[in-house]
C-alpha cells in the first residue's frame, strides 16, 4: 500500500511576521515588509532594500550556546521548527526518534557568519591566507550547512535520515519533496521539513547587483516587489524560514493529529539551458507542473489556488506565465494565482517552504492572499494574479511552483484530506 | 534483483589516487599514500582589483591533493571562469563516468536523466576570492559569476546543463555521509522511473579560508609527517587529514543496463541513514545509530552480515571515533571478523566527496575481486581494535557483497550495501 504524507504542523518566521499567525495576517493584508537594509550600510550597492526580519533568537527561547554556535539561518530554522513541533502536538518523548527525520532546505547556508568571520580573519580582505586564530569556534559548522540539519536533529532527538537540501531557490519545495519521498518509501514516519535562508549580507547583495537580478527601486521600498506588474525591475532579497511537520497519514491519524493537508504531488525538472537564464516557453516548469498534477490524481479544474514563484524579474514572470498556460491550458485563466514575494520578498531557498506553508493555510482557511503592488499588469502576464486584495475561495488543491539558479524547476500540490 | 534496482555502470574519479578510474584503481592497489606536504596556496587569477599580499601559514601541513588534474582538459575557459575547482572536478568526473558507462545522454530522453550531488562547502576558493574583492576593493569588483559559482548547487546545475540531464536533480548536504545520501536519492528516482542518474560528489576544501574554518574541528591532524597523519584504528591514531576530489557514478535501473548490455560494476542493494542527534560537535556517547545504519542497509538489501566480504569503514582516525566504529562493526557482524579496509588512508577525508569515492572503491573491488588496502597502519598497531584490517591488497577473496560506512561531522551516519553483478 502506498504510504501517504500529510502536513500536521506549521511554523513560520518571515519579514513582518514573527510566527505563523502574523505571517498569515501579513500576506492576507498584502502589506509589503520591505525597507532599506539595516544590517549594514547599503549605500554603495545598486539594490539597497530588502525584506528583513526583526528576529531576535533569544525571544524565541534559543539558548545562548545555540545562538553563539549558529548562523542566523539556523536560528530562524530552530524558531520556526519549534513552532511547527508545538503546532503538530508532537510528543517528542513518546514518539520513536529513530523514525523522525530532518529535511531542511537552504540555498546559501551560513553566509552571514562566513562573511563576517572572513572579514576579521583576513584583516578586511587584505590577506589571501587567513589567520584561523581570529575565527570564532564552530566555523566548520558554518562552512558545511548540514550542521543546520544537525541542530534540528539534536533539538528534537531525531535519529532518522537528516540532510540539508540545497538546490538553490527551489530548495524549499525540494526539501518537502525529499521528506515526502522518505515517508513514501518507509524511511521515516515524521519528517521535520522546511527551509531557511538569511542571505542579507554584503556579498549576497553584491552578487545579485552584479547580474542586476535585484531591483534598484530604492526610494520606495514598499512598492519595489511587484511580481507580474509592468513596472517590475527585479526581485527584492528577503530572509526567513518555514518548517512543516510532514507525517505519514496513518501515523498522524493514530495520534489524533490535526491534518492541514496532504502532500499529494511533487515533481522537479531541470531546464538544461542556463544557470540563470530561462527558456521563454516555460517547457520544463510546465512539465514539472503537469507531472505534479498527475501524481495528485487531479485535473487542472480541481486546482483552487496557485502560489506562484513570481519573483518579480522580467524574465521569470513571463516564463512562469507561459509554463502555467502550457501545463494547465485555458483552465488556468479561472484559477486565482498570487505571489507572496510581493509581501515577504524572495528569501532564496527558504521561500519555497514559506509558500508551501501559505498553501496549507489557504486550504485550511479559504482565503487567497493577494499579489501586492500589482497595479499595472504586464500584458504578457495575463492570468488572474489576484491583484492587491485577498479574496475568499474554497480551495481543495493548491499548487506551488518554484524556479531557481541551476535551471531547477519544481512543483508541488497540497490537497485537502477528507476528515 | 528487481528490474528497478540501481546498478553502477560507470565510474568517474578525480582524487589524489588518480584522475580516471584506471589510474585511480592502479594506484589504489599499489597502496601508496597520496597524502603529502600541502602546496603553498596561490590566489586564483583575480577577476579585478589588485592582488593580495600578507600571507600567513596554513593550519595544517599535509593534505591529499589531486596533483594530476588539469581542469582545462575538461572545462573550457569560458566555463572555467564561472566555476570553482570543486565544480571542475565534478564536471570532469561526470564526463569520465558517462564515457566509462558508454552512455551518451544525447541518445536518451533528457527528462529521464538526472544528476544528484552531495555538496559540502561549495566553491571555496571562488567565494573567498569574491568576498575578498568586495571587502578590499568594493562591491563593484564582485564577479557576475559569484551568484552561480559559489553556491552548493553549482555542480549539479552545470552538470545538468552540460549533459542535458533534465529530470529531477538534487543536491544533498550531510557532510561526509552525503555521498551515500545522494545515491539513496538516486535510488528513489530510479524506483520512480528515471532511466539513469549521475550521482556522487566532489569537494575542494583546501583553499585558505576553507582550511581555516576546518581548523575548528578538534580531530584535524596538524603534524608534518604524511606517514603518521591519518592512521584510523591504529593505537596511535591522531586525527584525520583533509583531501580534495571525489567520484561520480552512473546509476541505471538493472533492467535497462541489461537491455543495453552495459558493463555492470555492482548493484546498490540497500542504503540507510541515521543521525546521532546528540550534540553538534561532541561525539555521541555510543555507537547505536551507526550500527543501526549498517543493520538497516543490510536489511533493505536483503543481505545477511555473513555475506559481506569487506567493510569500507568510515575510519575517523581519532581514537574515540574509531572505537565506536569498531564496536558497531563487532555488534553487526557478531563473532565474525569481517575484513575491513580504509583506502581513504591514501587520499585523506574528502568531506562530501569521500563517501562517493568509497562507493567507487567498493564497486571496483566487487568487479575485480580485490580489496584495496589501508595504508600507514601496521596490522599489529590495529590489533587492539579487534578488526581484520586489510593492509595489503587482498585478491581472490570471492567478494559477493560489500558494506560502505560513512559519517559526517555533527552525527550523520550512513551505510550502503553493494553486491556483485
Amino acid at each position: 500500500m502506498t504510504r501517504r504524507s500529510v502536513v500536521t504542523g506549521i511554523g513560520v518566521v518571515v519579514p513582518g511576521g514573527a510566527n505563523r499567525e502574523e505571517f498569515w495576517s501579513r500576506i492576507v493584508a498584502g502589506k509589503p515588509a520591505i525597507r532599506r537594509i539595516s544590517r549594514f550600510d547599503p549605500g554603495a550597492y545598486r539594490s539597497q532594500i530588502a525584506a528583513e526580519c526583526d528576529f531576535d533568537p533569544a525571544e524565541y527561547g534559543l539558548s545562548p550556546q545555540v545562538i553563539r554556535r549558529t548562523d542566523r539561518f539556523v536560528q530562524m530554522a530552530c524558531a520556526s521548527a519549534d513552532e511547527a513541533v508545538r503546532d503538530a502536538g508532537l510528543d517528542l518523548v513518546a514518539i520513536d526518534g529513530d523514525r523522525v527525520g530532518v529535511s531542511l532546505g537552504s540555498a546559501v547556508g551560513a553566509t552571514i557568519r562566513l562573511e563576517d568571520e572572513y572579514v576579521v580573519a583576513s584583516d578586511h580582505g587584505r590577506a589571501w591566507t587567513v589567520d584561523a586564530n581570529h575565527l570564532m569556534p564552530f566555523m566548520y559548522q558554518q562552512l558545511v550547512p548540514s550542521s543546520a540539519a544537525t541542530e534540528l536533529a539534536v533539538r528534537y532527538g531525531a535519529h532518522g535520515p537528516a540532510a540539508v537540501i540545497s538546490t538553490g531557490c527551489t530548495s524549499g519545495i525540494d526539501s518537502i519533496g525529499h521528506a515526502h519521498g522518505l515517508i513514501q518509501d518507509g524511511e521515516a514516519d515524521v519528517v521535520i521539513a522546511g527551509a531557511s535562508d538569511a542571505p542579507i549580507s554584503p556579498i549576497t547583495v553584491a552578487c545579485f547587483d552584479a547580474i542586476r537580478a535585484t531591483t534598484p527601486r530604492n526610494d520606495e521600498p514598499e512598492l519595489a516587489s511587484r511580481p507580474f506588474d509592468a513596472g517590475r525591475q527585479g526581485f527584492v532579497l528577503g530572509e526567513g524560514s518555514a518548517v512543516l511537520i510532514v507525517e505519514e497519514l496513518e501515523h498522524a491519524r493514530a495520534r489524533g493529529a490535526r491534518i492541514y493537508c496532504e502532500v499529494s504531488g511533487y515533481a522537479a525538472r531541470a531546464n538544461g539551458f542556463h544557470m540563470t537564464g530561462l527558456r521563454p516557453d516555460g517547457f520544463e516548469l510546465g512539465e514539472a507542473i503537469s507531472e505534479t498534477v498527475a501524481q495528485a490524481g487531479i485535473t487542472p479544474e480541481d486546482i483552487g489556488y496557485i502560489s506562484a514563484h513570481g519573483s518579480g524579474t522580467k524574465q521569470n514572470d513571463r516564463h512562469e506565465t507561459a509554463a502555467y498556460k502550457r501545463a494547465l491550458g485555458d483552465t488556468v485563466r479561472g484559477i486565482p494565482i498570487s505571489s507572496i514575494k510581493s509581501v515577504v520578498g524572495h528569501s532564496l531557498g527558504a521561500i519555497g517552504s514559506i509558500e508551501m506553508a501559505a498553501c496549507a493555510l489557504v486550504i485550511e482557511r479559504g482565503v487567497i492572499p493577494p499579489t501586492a503592488n500589482l497595479t499595472d499588469p504586464d500584458p504578457e502576464c495575463d492570468l488572474d494574479y489576484t491583484p492587491l486584495v485577498s479574496r475568499e475561495a474554497e480551495v481543495h488543491h493548491a499548487l506551488s511552483a518554484g524556479s531557481g539558479f541551476g535551471g531547477f524547476q519544481s512543483a508541488m500540490v497540497f490537497s485537502r484530506v477528507p476528515a | 534483483m528487481s528490474a528497478r534496482t540501481p546498478v553502477i555502470t560507470g565510474i568517474g574519479v578525480v582524487a589524489p589516487t588518480g584522475v580516471g578510474v584506471a589510474e585511480h584503481w592502479r594506484n589504489s592497489l599499489a597502496g601508496t599514500t597520496r597524502i603529502a606536504p600541502i602546496s603553498a596556496p596561490e590566489p586564483p587569477a583575480p577577476t579585478g582589483g589588485s592582488t593580495s599580499s600578507v600571507d600567513r601559514d596554513l593550519p595544517i601541513s599535509v593534505a591529499g591533493e589531486v596533483a594530476g588534474f588539469t581542469h582545462t582538459e575538461f572545462v573550457a575557459n569560458r566555463l572555467a571562469v564561472q566555476t570553482d575547482r570543486w565544480t571542475w572536478m565534478a564536471l570532469a568526473a561526470t564526463e569520465m563516468a558517462l564515457t566509462d558507462a558508454d552512455l551518451d545522454p544525447r541518445r536518451e530522453v533528457p527528462m529521464d536523466l538526472s544528476v544528484v550531488t552531495a555538496s559540502g562547502s561549495g566553491g571555496n576558493a571562488f567565494g573567498q576570492r569574491e568576498i575578498q574583492a568586495l571587502w578590499r576593493d568594493g562591491p563593484r569588483m564582485v564577479s557576475a559569476y559569484q551568484s552561480i559559482g559559489w553556491f552548493y548547487a553549482a555542480s549539479s546545475g552545470q552538470i545538468s546543463i552540460r549533459h542535458q540531464l533534465k529530470g529531477a536533480c538534487g543536491v544533498l548536504v550531510a557532510d561526509g555521509a552525503g555521498g551515500i545520501g545522494a545515491v539513496a536519492q538516486a535510488r528513489r528516482l530510479i524506483r520512480r522511473g528515471s532511466a539513469a542518474v549521475v550521482a556522487g560528489g566532489t569537494e575542494a576544501p583546501l583553499s585558505p579560508y576553507a582550511l581555516a574554518c576546518q581548523s575548528s574541528v578538534a580531530t584535524l591532524h596538524r603534524g608534518a609527517d604524511p606517514a603518521l597523519a591519518y592512521r584510523p584504528f591504529a593505537a596511535g591514531a591522531s586525527g584525520y587529514v583533509p583531501g580534495e576530489g571525489g567520484a561520480m557514478l552512473v546509476l541505471e535501473a538493472a533492467h535497462r543496463a541489461r537491455g543495453r548490455s552495459a558493463r555492470v560494476y555492482a548493484e546498490i542493494a540497500g542504503t540507510a541513514s541515521t543521525h546521532d542527534a546528540h550534540h553538534p560537535s561532541e561525539p555521541a556517547p555510543d555507537h547505536r545509530q551507526l550500527a543501526r545504519a549498517m543493520r538497516t542497509a543490510l536489511d533493505r538489501a536483503g543481505v545477511s552480515p555473513d555475506e559481506i566480504g569487506v567493510v569500507f569503514a568510515d575510519g575517523a582516525g581519532d581514537p574515540l571515533g574509531d572505537r565506536r566504529e569498531a564496536a558497531a562493526i563487532a555488534e553487526v557482524f557478531g563473532g565474525r571478523r569481517v575484513p575491513v579496509t580504509v583506502p581513504k588512508t591514501m587520499t585523506g577525508r574528502l568531506c562530501s566527496g569521500g563517501a562517493s569515492l568509497d562507493l567507487a572503491w567498493a564497486a571496483l573491488a566487487l568487479r575485480h575481486d580485490v580489496v584495496p588496502p589501508t595504508v600507514n597502519v601496521d596490522p599489529a598497531d590495529a590489533a587492539a581494535s579487534g578488526l581484520d584490517l586489510v593492509t595489503e591488497a587482498r585478491e581472490g577473496a570471492g567478494l559477493r557483497a560489500a558494506l560502505v560506512v560513512a559519517r559526517g561531522v555533527g552525527g550523520f551516519n550512513a551505510a550502503a550495501v553493494l553486491t556483485a553483478a
